[in-house]
């Protein structure tokens, strides 16, 4: 298993270091958002996966960073540079992040959904109807990238670094006391809360790192699409992160990288053929929650361990990662319900 | 500003609060009471619009489109809870899901039947053109909605209270096991409730395509309006439902009319305001 997955690791890499030499650029544009969206839902999963608080707004986090710095470049006199806009972008997800998380992060479960959801959709709302600023249903157009990486197989190279930092940066997170924290508020709120832990604060502080997170990927995006519009902060894209994180497989590290994959190669290929592909995308939601719903990663899993007739050493198991999460905050080992 | 001005913004208030209440409280019912965590009411919405359009386009009345909107959504509300949700009971995010993937097949479907430009129901000369009201000169359509809504709520208020399928429900969801025990057929039970909340959808989308209009995303609209209805006055409460409504209405109305740059702000001012003071909602219980 270790081999086959360095292997796995070795290819996948030389892939994407080799991508803008071998692919047409549709492809290379495919393989772009897959590292984008994938990130995303890397950002998605410190919550749904890694706290149980399932986010249902972040495009629209997402979506203010790269509506700041088109604002910055658009729609102000003299277009900024890239070291002013960027940080302003990743300063204003964190902002609306803290902003959002102070009201949602005092719910759970449907309410937190719906509260996130609301939150994603008042993004929306402005992005559509805030046209001073947002350029309303049009947008902003016209952001281009600096002159140095203004050519897209180079700003590819950019993408990639940035988003293996990104996944670097979130590893460290969900790694780290505090990660096993979020871990352990998952699997028992008020264990955590007997136990000393302020519940609240390190639900707050995740939201604001995926806010974070969000925030860097979205300068990202930006530059990438050269264009913003509502349709980056629509409520289908905070959907579809999520089912990415799920398909790939709920509170796994690598499984939002799967999920998007999968989810973003299929609406592109799909979308070539034929005008219907929400019908389809909708269709593989609907099998995903029937079929999959730990995810595919954890499937893999499973067969694997059916196949081998071993386990699987590693955090394959739904249960064994639960028990582990709870076992490794060290207090004390907490049975899962 | 005289005191006609402000007559005719609670009117406006009031009416589409009526809407909102036709949207808000099939949804309160499937997602408060019941904790389906369903997104497809915004497509029910929808697409009960269009079929009593398409009715009324074909000559039928108004009455027999609006009829026939929510039956059929009740229909396939049961047939989304009986087939699809059921397995999933208790998992919020995998109904979410499930139900957003349905909603976008749903809303690919009406796409590809009618199109994406707006389009509205005609409505017959009984309930169409206007009326004189206190010396205002106001859409008779939406006074009806308003009887409708008002009707309908008392209807549903009554069948919760006073109705031994009420208090099935009522109990059914704070302890299934016992219900069930008493000898109580309560997935059967609550299959029927999730296609009354279904068939609310369909009425509401018939009157909405008068009221308003059908367009592609609409859906989404509706959607969000009964999330904020739903979210200002609590889960699953009915008196929350007629509440929120009214606040949510009426604060969009008085903003349209005297600051209209900051009409879409004030859509949300309502829920942030109470969600920082009650997070769940006005007449929201306790878990």
């Amino acid at each position: 298993m270790k081999w086959v997955k360095i292997g796995l690791a070795v290819v996948i890499v030389a892939f994407l270091i080799a991508a803008p030499h071998v692919l047409s650029s549709f492809y290379l544009r495919v393989v772009t958002e897959i590292l984008i969206y994938g990130a995303l839902a890397m950002a998605v999963n410190i919550l749904s996966g890694y706290t149980g608080l399932a986010p249902f707004g972040q495009a629209g986090i997402f979506g203010v960073a790269a509506y700041a710095v088109g604002y910055l470049i658009v729609k102000v006199p003299e277009p900024q540079p890239i070291w002013i806009t960027a940080p302003a972008g990743i300063m204003m997800s964190v902002i609306v992040s803290v902003i959002f998380g102070a009201v949602a992060i005092r719910t759970t479960d449907i309410y937190f959904l719906l509260i996130t959801l609301a939150e994603g959709m008042i993004v929306w709302g402005l992005a559509y109807r805030w046209a001073s600023i947002t350029g309303a249903e049009n947008g902003l157009r016209g952001i281009d990238r600096p002159a140095i990486v203004a050519d897209f197989q180079t700003y590819y190279y950019v993408v990639l670094v940035v988003m293996a930092l990104v996944a670097y940066g979130i590893y460290r997170v969900v790694n780290s006391p505090f990660g096993l924290t979020l871990k352990g508020i998952r699997e028992g709120e008020r264990r955590m809360q007997a136990l000393g832990y302020n519940v609240p604060l390190h639900k707050f502080v995740a939201f604001v790192i995926a806010g974070f997170f969000s925030g860097v990927i979205g300068v990202v995006y930006v530059y990438y699409n050269e264009f913003v519009s509502p349709a980056t902060v629509d409520f289908a894209r905070s959907a579809e992160e999520l089912i990415m994180v799920i398909l790939g497989g709920s509170g796994t590290f690598w499984g939002p990288l799967v999920g998007a994959t999968i989810i973003t190669s299929v609406k592109h290929q799909v979308s070539l053929y034929t005008d219907r592909w929400l019908m389809i995308l909708g269709g593989i939601y609907v099998l995903t929650i029937l079929v999959a719903p730990h995810g595919l990663l954890r499937g893999a899993g499973h067969l694997w361990e059916r196949v081998t007739g071993r386990g699987v050493e590693e955090k394959g198991g739904l249960l064994k990662e639960r028990e582990g999460a709870v076992a490794e905050t060290g207090e004390e080992v907490v049975r899962v319900r | 500003m005289d005191l006609q001005f402000w007559f005719t913004q609670v009117l406006n208030g009031v009416t589409l609060a009526s809407l909102l209440f036709l949207v808000a409280s099939g949804f309160t019912l499937i997602f408060g009471l019941m904790r389906i965590s369903n997104l497809t009411h915004g497509v029910l919405y929808l697409l009960g619009g269009y079929l009593s359009l398409t009715i009324v386009r074909n000559g039928g009345s108004f009455l027999v489109g609006t009829v026939a909107a929510a039956v059929s959504m009740a229909v396939l509300g049961v047939l989304l809870e009986r087939f699809l949700l059921r397995q999933l009971r208790g998992q919020s995010l995998s109904e979410v899901l499930l139900t957003v993937g349905a909603g976008f097949i749903i809303a690919d479907f009406c796409l590809m039947m009618w199109g994406g430009d707006p389009l509205t129901i005609p409505t017959p000369d009984v309930i169409s053109g206007s009326v004189e009201l206190f010396g205002v000169t106001y859409p008779r359509f939406r006074i009806v909605t308003f009887v409708v809504a008002a009707g309908l709520g008392v209807g549903l208020w009554f069948l919760q209270y006073n109705t031994r399928l009420g208090a099935i429900v009522r109990a059914g969801v704070n302890d299934a096991e016992m219900v069930s025990a008493l000898g109580i057929n309560l997935p059967l039970v609550l299959t029927g409730v999730f296609g009354l909340g279904a068939a609310m959808a369909g009425l509401a989308g018939s009157m909405g395509g008068s009221f308003l209009s059908l367009y592609r995303g609409a859906d989404r609209d509706i959607l969000l309006w009964g999330l904020v209805v739903v979210i200002v006055g609590g889960m699953g409460s009915l008196e929350g439902a007629v509440v929120g409504s009214l606040l949510v209405g009426l604060v969009d109305a008085f903003a349209k009319a005297l600051v209209p740059d900051l009409a879409y702000f004030t859509q949300f001012g309502p829920m942030v305001i109470v969600l920082a003071i009650a997070p769940r909602g006005l007449f929201g219980r306790r878990q």
